[in-house]
C-alpha cells in the first residue's frame, strides 16, 4: 500500500491529498511493529551470567517446549517502546478534558520521592522494626486524609476506586448485619458510575436506580418514596457526573439515616470541594477518595491507582486488614482479625496497599498545604466554570447555571448538523485535544462531560473554547462529511470496535499472522 | 504554588468573564452549614526541598531491602530491575495518560498491553490473558467469582498451599457474594486431598505453593474435569515459568498470578500487577480490560479495548466485575523487563533464581538444628528450626541480615508451624550474602 506510486494520491474522505511514503511512516509518526514481529531466536536484551554448579531440586517438573518469547536487543527494545509512547495523548502533551476523570498535571517530585529505596525497595513481610518509617507515611498520609474529610477513620487498602467502592458496601453490609439484618437494596442514581451499580451488585444487594430531577439533581421526592426498611444504602456521587453539587444534600443524608440505611459517597470528584468542604459535614458514612485523581498520582495509562475510603465511626469497626495504629511501642500492623480488629471485614488484596500511591500522594499533599489544596477547589471550579461561559454560545448545557469542576453539555447543539457526539469528539482528536468523556452520564443525550482541572491555564482553556466553538460552528455550517471522517491526522484513524468484538483477536500468534499474511 | 498556572490577574478576569464577584459565588448550592471558612488544620504548602527533606527523613528509617542480605519472599521477590525499564515506564506518554478510551489517541498503551496478553499468554500457557488485574489475591478472588458464574455452582475449595493472603482475600469477596468456600488446612510438604463434588465450581491451588513446594496439578485437572468442576492455578512467582511446566500444561482452567517480579519494585506490597488468563471458551466471562485487534478507516493494523459488554461502564450491575482502573502501568513495566529478556533471558533468569537457591539449601542445611521441609522448590523453601522462627528473624535482623519470613506471621494460630520459615533466594543474592545468613543463623540459634 506504500510507496512513491501512490503519492500525492487523495484518501476516500480526506480533506486533501496525503503523501504516500515507502514505509508507512510519516514523519515523526513511526510505525512499529509488534515485539513478536521483531524476533532474532537467540538474542537478549539483559546480560545474565551462566548459573553456576548446583544440584537440580526441580522435581521432575520443567519446562518441556520452548515459551515462545521474542529475543531483541535493549536498543531495539527501548526504540519499540519509545515509537509506541509516541503514538498516545497524555497530560504532559495537552488538555485532557475527560470529565470524572481528573486529568490533572503529574508532579515529577512525586516520581522521584515514590522511588527511594526506602519506599521502593521494601519487602511488605519485613521484621517490622524494619519499617516503622513506612508505617509513619501510611499514618500521616491516613492523618491527612482524615483532615480532609473530617471522618474519624480511614481504610487505606483498596486498589483502586471501584476497589474502595467494594471496601465501603462491605463494610456497610457487615455493620448491617452485626445489626441483625444486612437489607436489601441499594439506591443509586441514573447518573452514577457504572462501578457504582456493580459493586453493590458483588456485595450481594439489588440495584434501585432514582431518577434525576429537572435541575440534574437527586429527585429528594423520588428518594424519599424509595426508602424503606430493606434499604441497606444510598450510593451517590457528590459534586455529581453532571458537575453539579446536591445542593439538598443535608436533606439527603437525614432521610438515608432516618430509614435507617447509610450514606454512601463515591468520592471520584472529591478535587471540587477539597480544603472547602469536609464530606463529614455533608452526613457521608463512607466515601472513597481516588488518590490518582484529587491527589494527582499518574492514570499510567489505566492504573495502578488507590482508592483509600474514609468512614464514620459506625463503619470503622469493619475496616478490611491490615490496619495501622498506635500502639505502646509507636506504630503497630494489626494483619489479623481478633482484639480491636475483631470485627474487620478481612483482607481485600495481598500486603498493605499501593504504597507507591501513598507516597505521591503525600508528596502532593504536603507540597499544596492546607492552602494550597483550598486553592486547587477553587481553580478547578474556576476553569470549569470560565469555560462554561466560553461555550454557553456554541454548545448546549444540559443544565444551566453555574457548575462545579466540570460541566456538561447534550448535543442538542448538533440537532439536524447530521453530527454526532463521537464525530465531534474525533475532530477535536484532529485539532490537538484529547475529547472529553462523551455518553456520560447517560441521564442526559449525547453527553459531553468536560473537566479541565486547576493545572490548566487560561491560555489554554482559551485556545480549548476557541477550538470548540470553531468546531460547532462548521457542523452546523454543514460540513458533516468532514466530521464523519474524522480523525485524520493521527497515527490510525477510525478503529473498527465492531470488527474487534465480532472476531476478537486477544493475541499475537504465529499461525494466524502467517494465515492473515497469505490472505 | 507552583502547580496552579493562573495568576490572580486570571482569577479575577475570569470571574468577572462569569459574571460573579468571588470564588465563592460558585460554591453556593454548598449547603451554608457544610461550609468551612478558613484553613483546615494541616500545614501550609512547602516547596520540593522541604518536602523531600521530610519524606527522606521517613524513608530513612526503614531497612532497605538491597542494604541488607536479603532471602525474603512469600508472594514478593527482589528481583533486578533493567534501567531501561523505569527510564521508559516515566516518559509521560505512558505515565501521564488515561485509560485508552479513545484508541487513535492511545495506539502505544494499547498495543503494549496487547503484547502483554501475549506473554502473559505465553507463560501460563493460556490462550488469553487480559490487560491485568490489581494484584493476585484479587486475581484469584476473581477468578473463584468467574469459576462460580461459568458453572453456576456454589462451592470453591482452596489449597492449604494457597498463599493465605489470596485464601483471605477471596474469603472476604465470597462472604458477601454468597460463594461457599472451603479451605484446607496448611500442611507443608504434605500431599493433600481435595474432594470435589457435583456442586464444586472451582478448586484452587498454587504451583510452586506457598511453602515453595513444586506441584504437578495435571491428574488433579483430570479429576476437576471429570466432576464438572474448574481448576484454578495461582502462580505468585511468574519468573518460576521460566523453568517450570506451565499451568496450561497442567489443564488449569484460569490462571491468577501476580506479575510483580518482572519489572516491578517491592513497593511495601504494592502497586503490584494482577495476571489474568483462561482457556478461549471463557473469555465472555472474563473480568477486567482487554485489548483486540482490528484495522482502522484506512486498513490498517491496529489496537482497541474490546468485549466491553462485559465491563461495569456498559452493564453496570450486571458487569463480570466492578474493575475499572487497573495496572496499566505496572504491567508495561512487566512487558518491557520480559521484552528485554527474552526466551534466552527469562529461562536463564529462571535458572540462576533455581540455582541460588539450591545452593542458598545445601548452605543452610549445613547449619546445625536445622531441617529443609521441601522435597522440591524453585526459588523458595521452608526450613525448620530448631526453635520458634519468628525471634530468630528479629535476631537476624539485628544482625543486619533479612533472613525470611517467619509462617507465625501468616499463620499466628497455627502453633505447629511456628518452628517454620520460608526463605527465598533469587539471582541479587551473592556469595557473600549467603554466608552472612549462614553465620547469622548460626548465631541466633545459638
Amino acid at each position: 500500500m506504500t510507496g512513491w506510486s501512490q503519492a500525492l494520491s487523495a484518501h476516500p474522505g480526506s480533506a486533501g491529498g496525503e503523501l504516500q511514503t515507502f514505509t508507512g511512516n510519516r514523519g515523526l509518526q513511526l510505525e512499529e511493529p509488534l515485539i513478536f514481529e521483531q524476533d532474532s531466536p537467540g538474542h537478549c536484551g539483559v546480560d545474565l551470567p551462566e548459573p553456576p554448579a548446583h544440584r537440580c531440586r526441580l522435581g521432575g517438573l520443567e519446562r518441556q517446549g520452548p515459551i515462545g518469547l521474542p529475543g531483541l536487543s535493549e536498543p531495539q527494545v527501548v526504540r519499540h517502546f519509545t515509537r509506541l509512547s509516541q503514538k498516545n495523548y497524555a497530560i504532559d502533551s495537552g488538555l485532557y478534558p475527560l470529565g470524572s476523570c481528573t486529568m490533572k498535571h503529574n508532579p515529577r517530585l512525586n516520581e522521584k520521592l515514590a522511588r527511594l529505596p526506602g519506599f521502593a525497595d521494601l519487602h511488605p513481610l519485613q521484621p517490622e522494626a524494619t519499617v516503622k518509617g513506612a508505617l509513619e507515611l501510611i499514618d500521616t498520609l491516613a492523618h491527612w486524609l482524615k483532615t480532609l474529610t473530617g471522618m474519624p477513620a480511614v481504610a487505606l487498602s483498596p486498589a483502586a476506586g471501584a476497589h474502595g467502592e467494594l471496601c465501603g458496601m462491605m463494610t456497610i453490609r457487615a455493620a448491617l448485619t452485626a445489626q441483625g439484618d444486612p437489607r436489601q437494596r441499594i439506591l443509586v442514581p441514573e447518573s452514577a458510575h457504572g462501578t457504582n451499580p456493580a459493586t453493590a451488585a458483588i456485595c450481594g444487594y439489588a440495584i434501585d436506580p432514582i431518577a434525576a430531577n429537572a435541575r440534574g439533581r437527586v429527585d429528594l421526592a423520588a428518594l424519599k418514596a424509595k426508602l424503606g426498611p430493606d434499604v441497606a444504602a444510598l450510593m451517590l456521587t457528590n459534586p455529581n457526573t453532571c458537575g453539579l453539587f446536591e445542593d439538598e444534600i443535608l436533606e439527603i443524608a437525614a432521610a438515608v439515616h432516618a430509614a435507617g440505611a447509610f450514606f454512601y459517597c463515591d468520592g471520584a470528584n472529591f478535587n471540587a470541594i477539597v480544603g472547602r468542604v469536609r464530606p463529614a459535614d455533608l452526613g457521608i458514612d463512607a466515601l472513597h477518595l481516588n488518590l490518582h485523581k484529587t491527589f494527582s498520582t499518574p492514570h499510567g495509562g489505566g492504573g495502578p491507582g488507590s482508592g483509600p475510603v474514609a468512614l464514620a465511626a459506625s463503619l470503622a469497626p469493619h475496616a478490611p486488614l491490615p490496619w495501622v495504629v498506635h500502639g505502646d511501642a509507636g506504630l503497630a500492623l494489626v494483619e489479623q482479625a481478633k482484639g480491636p480488629a475483631a470485627a474487620s471485614i478481612g483482607r481485600l488484596k495481598g500486603f498493605h496497599g499501593q504504597m507507591g500511591m501513598f507516597v505521591r500522594a503525600l508528596s502532593y499533599m504536603m507540597s499544596h498545604g492546607a492552602d494550597g489544596l483550598r486553592q486547587v477547589a477553587e481553580d478547578a471550579v474556576l476553569n470549569a466554570n470560565y469555560l462554561r461561559v466560553r461555550l454557553a454560545g456554541a454548545l448546549s448545557q444540559s443544565y444551566p447555571g453555574a457548575c462545579m469542576h466540570e460541566v456538561l453539555f447534550d448535543d442538542r447543539f448538533l440537532k439536524d448538523t447530521g453530527v454526532t457526539t463521537l464525530d465531534f469528539a474525533k475532530a477535536l482528536i484532529d485539532e490537538g485535544f484529547h475529547p472529553m468523556t462523551m455518553y456520560f452520564p447517560l441521564v442526559v443525550h449525547g453527553a459531553l462531560l468536560i473537566e479541565p482541572t486547576e493545572t490548566e491555564s487560561k491560555a489554554s482553556l482559551d485556545q480549548f473554547a476557541d477550538t470548540v466553538n470553531a468546531l460547532a460552528a462548521r457542523a452546523r455550517a454543514g460540513d458533516g462529511e468532514r466530521f464523519h471522517a474524522a480523525p485524520l491526522l493521527t497515527p490510525r484513524r477510525r478503529l473498527d470496535e465492531t470488527a474487534a468484538a465480532r472476531k476478537p483477536v486477544l493475541r499475537w500468534r504465529p499461525q494466524a499472522q502467517r494465515k492473515e499474511a497469505a490472505e | 504554588m507552583r502547580y496552579l498556572p493562573l495568576t490572580p490577574g486570571d482569577r479575577r478576569d475570569m470571574l468577572a468573564a462569569i459574571g460573579v464577584g468571588s470564588i465563592d459565588g460558585l460554591f453556593t448550592d454548598v449547603p451554608k452549614a457544610a461550609w468551612r471558612d478558613g484553613l483546615v488544620d494541616l500545614p501550609l504548602a512547602q516547596g520540593e526541598l522541604e518536602v523531600e527533606r521530610a519524606l527522606r527523613r521517613m524513608a530513612a528509617k526503614n531497612v532497605a531491602a538491597g542494604s541488607a542480605p536479603f532471602f525474603i519472599g512469600g508472594g514478593v521477590y527482589r528481583h533486578h530491575v533493567p534501567a531501561a525499564v523505569d527510564h521508559l515506564i516515566q516518559r509521560g506518554e505512558f505515565l501521564t495518560s488515561y485509560t485508552p478510551y479513545q484508541p487513535e489517541l492511545a495506539q502505544g498503551t494499547l498495543q503494549s498491553l496487547f503484547e502483554f496478553q501475549t506473554q502473559v499468554g505465553l507463560l501460563t500457557g493460556m490462550e488469553v490473558a487480559n490487560a491485568s488485574l490489581y494484584d493476585g489475591a484479587t486475581a484469584c478472588a476473581e477468578a473463584v467469582a468467574m469459576a462460580h458464574r461459568i458453572t453456576r455452582r456454589g462451592k470453591a475449595v482452596l489449597s492449604g498451599g494457597l498463599h493465605p493472603h489470596y485464601r483471605e482475600v477471596c474469603t472476604t469477596y465470597a462472604q458477601f457474594s454468597g460463594l461457599e468456600v472451603g479451605s484446607l488446612a496448611a500442611t507443608p510438604g504434605a500431599t493433600e486431598k481435595f474432594d470435589i463434588d457435583d456442586n464444586t465450581a472451582c478448586v484452587v491451588v498454587q504451583n510452586p505453593d506457598f511453602f515453595g513446594e513444586l506441584r504437578d496439578w495435571s491428574a488433579l485437572a483430570t479429576r476437576c474435569h471429570a466432576a464438572g468442576a474448574l481448576l484454578v492455578v495461582v502462580v505468585t512467582e511468574i519468573v518460576s515459568l521460566g523453568a517450570v511446566k506451565s499451568p496450561g500444561e497442567m489443564g488449569a482452567d484460569i490462571v491468577a498470578a501476580e506479575g510483580q517480579s518482572l519489572g516491578n519494585a517491592l513497593n511495601f506490597g504494592g502497586p503490584h500487577v494482577g495476571l489474568f488468563a483462561c482457556r478461549e471458551q471463557h473469555v465472555r466471562q472474563m473480568p477486567g480490560r482487554l485489548v483486540g485487534q482490528t484495522t482502522d478507516a484506512e486498513g490498517r493494523r491496529g489496537w482497541v479495548l474490546t468485549l466491553s459488554t462485559r465491563e461495569q461502564h456498559i452493564r453496570r450491575e450486571k458487569a463480570t466485575s466492578n474493575i475499572c482502573t487497573n495496572a496499566g502501568l505496572c504491567a508495561l513495566a512487566f512487558t518491557i523487563h520480559t521484552a528485554l529478556l527474552g526466551e534466552a533471558g527469562l529461562t536463564r533468569l529462571a535458572r540462576l533464581n533455581h540455582a541460588a537457591a539450591c545452593i542458598l539449601a545445601d548452605r543452610l542445611a549445613a547449619v546445625p538444628g536445622i531441617d529443609i521441609v521441601n522435597q522440591s522448590f524453585f526459588n523458595e523453601f521452608t526450613v525448620r528450626l530448631p526453635k520458634p522462627a519468628a525471634p530468630v528473624v528479629a535476631a537476624l535482623a539485628e544482625y543486619g541480615v533479612l533472613g525470611g519470613v517467619p509462617l507465625s506471621r501468616l499463620y499466628p494460630e497455627r502453633d505447629d508451624l511456628a518452628d517454620l520459615l520460608l526463605v527465598a533466594a533469587t539471582e541479587t543474592v551473592t556469595d557473600d550474602d549467603m554466608t552472612q545468613f549462614a553465620h547469622a543463623l548460626t548465631e541466633a540459634l545459638r
